[in-house]
């Protein structure tokens, strides 16, 4: 890893997580990258995504999070579909 | 004893409100949610849950946390909530409040179940004989970012 790129978890759950085939993703991204550099990342990457992304709530570290917000290394990303609990 | 927890095992409504026990309570209410057996005049088998779990049980926290500031009265907050496979008739989620009095515990727990339909990231999937489908409460992005 070079110091231009940072290395981030990002987790999955519900429909997103089954389209995926896969929970959690590591991966590297341009050190100041923000979320939307990452889930524009991850679309890219992934493109089963683009179905469920524009519904996607995101979680840095546990604490939703703007679209805006900068990255840092080692953070832990989670992508948050609508939620639907109780 | 866990006031917020996220369990892949069995809720027992009592073991929750005991949970809450202190000689200055004089009232608890609670909320069970159960699963039921249609949807939209659909038979479902069973209900799946998910839950991202560190951070629900921080949002459960921060719901109790919510109400204890809105209304003084409440003592205590305690949100158990499944995951895993229930079948019909078990017991999802249990909220249970307690106050010296009555007065505004009702309003209080009504917020409670609200606010984790909301706030919690937690999913369900309704399974049915011939599909399946993720289910949320219908608002997409959150009202409060």
């Amino acid at each position: 890893m070079d110091n231009k790129q940072i290395r981030v978890r990002v987790k999955f759950f519900a429909a997103p997580r089954e389209a995926l085939g896969t929970e959690e993703i590591e991966l590297e991204i341009a050190t100041g990258s923000t979320v939307k550099d990452l889930i524009d990342l991850l679309k890219e990457r992934h493109p089963v995504l683009e179905a469920y992304v524009r519904f996607i709530n995101v979680a840095v570290n546990r604490v939703y999070v703007g679209m805006q917000t900068e990255l840092h290394d080692g953070d832990e990303i989670a992508c948050l579909p609508p939620v639907g609990g109780g | 004893m866990e006031l917020f927890e996220i369990t892949t095992e069995d809720i027992f409504t009592d073991d929750v409100v005991a949970r809450l026990n202190d000689p200055a309570v004089g009232a608890v209410v609670t909320f069970v949610g159960v699963v039921r057996g249609t949807t939209n005049d659909r038979e479902v088998r069973y209900l799946e849950y998910e839950a991202y779990p560190e951070m629900a049980e921080e949002q459960l926290r921060r719901i109790g946390e919510e109400i204890r500031e809105r209304w003084e009265t409440i003592r205590e907050v305690a949100i158990i909530h499944r995951v895993g496979r229930l079948e019909i008739g078990e017991i999802i989620v249990v909220i249970a409040l307690s106050a010296a009095h009555r007065a505004e515990t009702f309003d209080a727990l009504h917020y409670a179940i609200d606010r984790l339909k909301e706030i919690a990231p937690i999913w369900k999937k309704e399974v049915w004989e011939n599909g399946a489908k993720w289910r949320s409460e219908g608002h997409g992005k959150r009202r409060d970012q």
